[in-house]
């Protein structure tokens, strides 16, 4: 029996290694647009996309902020690029306790890419348009989706195994009922 | 609320260590916009002529420009000032890369230094948090080695640095300030650096530079991107393609050097090879850079791609643009563009200025095959030319044996070595080694430009102009639209390029001196613009049809600084700027002789003529016969403190 499934749009931005050669037009354009109110101030620490660059190795690397991460992982992986060892915080977007970026500098809030949702909305990211090096490329797509309740019955049933694997099932129970108790208190 | 600047300077003093962040005054950013402006005032307030380059109480500047940071693309430059150890004037020279953005976003518009270290220090910037580090295990170390050490031991991967290698240290007046991808060259700063024990200073920044009226700014900018992509896919037809771009010279993107291989000189200045470009040397030359060029790459906010990533295997890779590519190769009269890539590799990591040093390498070896310079001064010199200048610039960089006379550059080295050296200084103006080129017939509009630059150095006052007469059928359309030229100045300057070539209407007579003087005047005050708002010249004073000129200019300083401007203002103000960079000169001993060529820089030269012209020039600015700004000129400025100045000195009669 088919079921009628559900469209949603997802846009990405992808990213050209090859093209991309660092010029960071693409943090001051987007700090730049986010700033209250627009283009009131420039200020890369607070883009939502940084390029990680080492010129002399021919490393260039845009990474967009993404889900905030509340803790900071092992940190072990390591890249090794034209000869030279790279740790994977370089390549990696999420706001993170161990380091400021994708964070407001001032209150450490967490940043993330919107895409450039506005009213009226833009045609294309500001990333995206000011990098003449076509380096950055916004895509929109569609794509099927299963039902939502479904999804999310089987979310909440791997993350839960997840933690039982992790913590042991009586912990976990024990953690639940306590928690549940605090917030009717 | 300051906007474009952050309105802080941070003033250090290393002789005792002081560190300060001291507000600067918004009446200065009216008068003198920011970057060479500014620095200027400081540098005329603090340094008084009798301070000597070494002494402590020489300063230097490292300043931002007024819209460095902002999102006016290009807006990256790095304006050093000191005084010149080579010149003994004033001396402003000019970085791009990604530097002075961060300065101002760790929110200061300039780092004022006096004093001397006792010993060898870097100084560190991150926001609010300055300090004087240690560098004594970064002595000696190259640019690009400083850079990578900083970096590790800060611990950041995002710091800017700029850094000098061990010619800097060692004082060699022509060592330059370098950082990973742009050097300021020219003029010796790296040598003030060295003497004041200074190795590096490293910034970081996270505050907001305030535009102030932001919608209106960004059209600006994005209208900028508009017309320079516009620019880089319509190459102005009839130039040298090398020419007809935008940005510095593509050197780094384009194979044909015919243009500069056969209109410049090779050797000292002295042989021109009129045969020299050839299907040969073209496919070798192409061949040599493909291999060696990785990528092409940019300023911060830049999309133009001056600059390339060099790789060759064995020698540390660095980046180059422009001349540079060519300037050791056409000295040491190699035809070998392999040996360029090189030697350059090395002369960076050390910091010396790639137009000086090949030029005072290639004099040591004209005096040696003249016997002015024997064995005894050159133990062990070898027999090829690209070896003799490994051996020049090693000894060069460590000031050893003859090393010692010729970090001095030309000028000094030939006065000190003496028996007859003199006569084969001939490419200096002011004592500064200049772009070898000597060509057939007078150019009057060049004459004033090599003569009166404040730099120097004529890359830094040209620009706008075709450098040769357009083919007949390409005018019509190159004057169309041609919609940079300042308002009032168009008929007259069409009417210029629609003319120039027919009879009667070619040099060394005409154009007549009235517009001789205006066309200089327009070239040199887009540079003082530039180099006071911390554009590039690449996309503004220096190409032909640029995307900044006098009709999009004063908006974008009215709207990202909050400050009145309109044409005319910014006008006015880019010659304020450009009369108290010659008075700060005049004030150190400047006049009419040192304003002039050297003698053979054309073959057919017309002494007559051509003081008739200064003396024409020198009125049109405003300057009395010796070149010195009037009382009358100063005071229609608002620079009577300079006017007072000079009273008190005896430079000009009350």
């Amino acid at each position: 029996m088919s079921e009628e499934k559900k469209k949603k749009v997802v846009k990405t931005i992808k990213v050209d290694l090859d093209k991309c050669h660092g010029c960071r037009a693409c943090e001051v354009a987007c700090a730049a647009f986010h700033s209250t109110p627009k283009y009131s101030a420039v200020n890369p620490a607070r883009s939502r996309i940084r390029v990680y660059r080492d010129e002399l190795n021919d490393v260039f690397l845009p990474v967009r902020a993404g889900a905030y991460a509340k803790a900071e992982c092992e940190g072990h992986q390591s890249y090794v690029i034209n000869g030279k060892e790279y740790g994977e915080c370089n390549f990696c977007n999420a706001p993170c306790p161990s380091r400021d970026l994708f964070k407001e500098p001032d209150s450490g809030l967490p940043l993330r890419c919107d895409m450039c949702e506005a009213d009226p909305p833009l045609e294309e990211p500001m990333c995206v348009q000011w990098c003449k090096a076509d380096a950055l490329i916004y895509e929109v797509r569609e794509e099927e989706v299963e039902q939502e309740e479904e999804l999310e019955e089987e979310e909440l049933e791997l993350g839960l195994e997840e933690m039982a694997d992790k913590y042991g099932l009586d912990k976990l129970i024990e953690t639940v009922v306590r928690l549940a108790e605090a917030r009717e208190a | 609320m300051r906007y474009a600047e952050t309105g802080f300077n941070l003033e250090i003093d290393l002789s005792t260590g002081n560190i300060e962040r001291v507000p600067s005054d918004p009446q200065d950013t009216e008068l003198y916009l920011g970057g060479v402006g500014t620095n200027y005032k400081i540098l005329w307030d603090r340094v008084p002529p009798e301070i000597e380059p070494f002494s402590a109480d020489n300063i230097i500047i490292f300043s931002a420009g007024l819209l460095g940071g902002t999102m006016a693309p290009g807006a990256n430059r790095t304006i050093i000032t000191s005084i010149s150890p080579q010149t003994l004037f004033t001396g402003f020279s000019i970085l791009g890369g990604y530097w002075a953005p961060q300065l101002k976003y760790a929110g200061f518009d300039k780092i004022i230094v006096r004093g001397k270290s006792p010993d060898l220090v870097y100084i560190w910037i991150d926001n609010d948090k300055v300090e004087i580090r240690d560098a004594s295990h970064l002595k000696g170390k190259s640019t690009y080695e400083t850079t990578r050490l900083i970096r590790e031991e800060l611990d950041q991967p995002y710091p800017e640095v700029l850094a000098i290698g061990l010619a800097g240290e060692n004082r060699v007046y022509f060592a330059s300030v370098e950082s990973a991808t742009s050097s300021a060259s020219r003029l010796g700063m790296g040598a003030i650096m060295g003497d004041k024990n200074l190795k590096a200073i490293a910034v970081r920044g996270t505050k907001d530079i305030n535009i102030a009226r932001p919608e209106v700014f960004m059209d600006q900018c994005n209208k900028v991107l508009d017309y320079i992509q516009y620019r880089l896919e319509n190459p102005i037809p009839g130039v040298p393609a090398i020419l007809s771009f935008i940005g510095s010279p593509q050197e780094m993107a384009l194979h044909d050097e015919k243009w500069h291989t056969i209109s410049f000189s090779w050797g000292n200045a002295r042989i021109r090879r009129k045969d020299f470009w050839n299907e040969e040397v073209a496919r070798e030359w192409e061949q040599t850079m493909e291999s060696a060029r990785k990528k092409l790459i940019s300023c911060y906010n830049c999309p133009v791609r001056c600059r390339a990533i060099v790789q060759v295997p064995g020698y540390p890779s660095y980046t180059m643009k422009c001349f540079s590519k060519l300037t050791y190769v056409m000295a040491a009269m190699a035809d070998d563009l392999d040996f360029g890539f090189k030697i350059a590799s090395i002369a960076q990591s050390h910091g010396v200025d790639g137009f000086t040093a090949p030029q005072v390498m290639a004099f040591a070896v004209e005096l040696y095959e003249a016997g002015v310079l024997t064995e005894e001064d050159l133990p062990g010199f070898p027999s090829e030319n690209r070896e003799r200048f490994y051996y020049l610039l090693d000894k060069i960089v460590k000031r050893e044996g003859i090393g010692d006379v010729l970090a001095d550059g030309v000028y000094w080295a030939a006065r000190k070595i003496g028996k007859g050296a003199e006569a084969y200084d001939h490419n200096t103006i002011k004592k500064h080694e200049q772009i070898p080129i000597k060509l057939g017939m007078l150019n009057p509009i060049y004459y004033i430009m090599w003569s009166t630059g404040e730099k120097a150095n004529i890359t830094q006052i040209e620009g706008q102009l075709p450098q040769a007469p357009l083919p007949k059928d390409i005018r019509e359309e190159f004057v169309k639209d041609w919609i940079q030229i300042p308002t009032g100045k168009e008929e007259k300057f069409k009417k210029f390029i629609l003319e120039w070539g027919e009879e009667g209407k070619t040099f060394p007579f005409w154009p007549p001196p009235d517009l001789i003087c205006e066309l200089v005047e327009w070239q040199e005050n887009m540079h003082y613009i530039d180099d006071s708002l911390g554009l590039c010249a690449g996309l503004s004073s220096f190409p032909l049809k640029p995307p900044y000129h006098m009709h999009n200019l004063p908006v974008l300083v009215s709207a990202g600084a909050g400050i009145e401007m309109d044409e005319d203002r910014l006008w006015e103000t880019s010659i304020r700027v450009r009369n108290l960079v010659r008075a700060s000169n005049v004030r150190r001993g400047m006049r009419r002789k040192d304003d002039k060529p050297p003698e053979d820089h054309w073959k057919k030269r017309f002494p007559d003529y051509e003081a008739k012209l200064l003396d024409e020039y020198y009125s049109y600015r405003g300057w009395n016969k010796e070149g010195i700004p009037t009382k009358q000129t100063l005071q229609k400025l608002g620079l009577d403190f300079v006017y007072e100045d000079f009273v008190k000195r005896g430079i000009l009669e009350e």
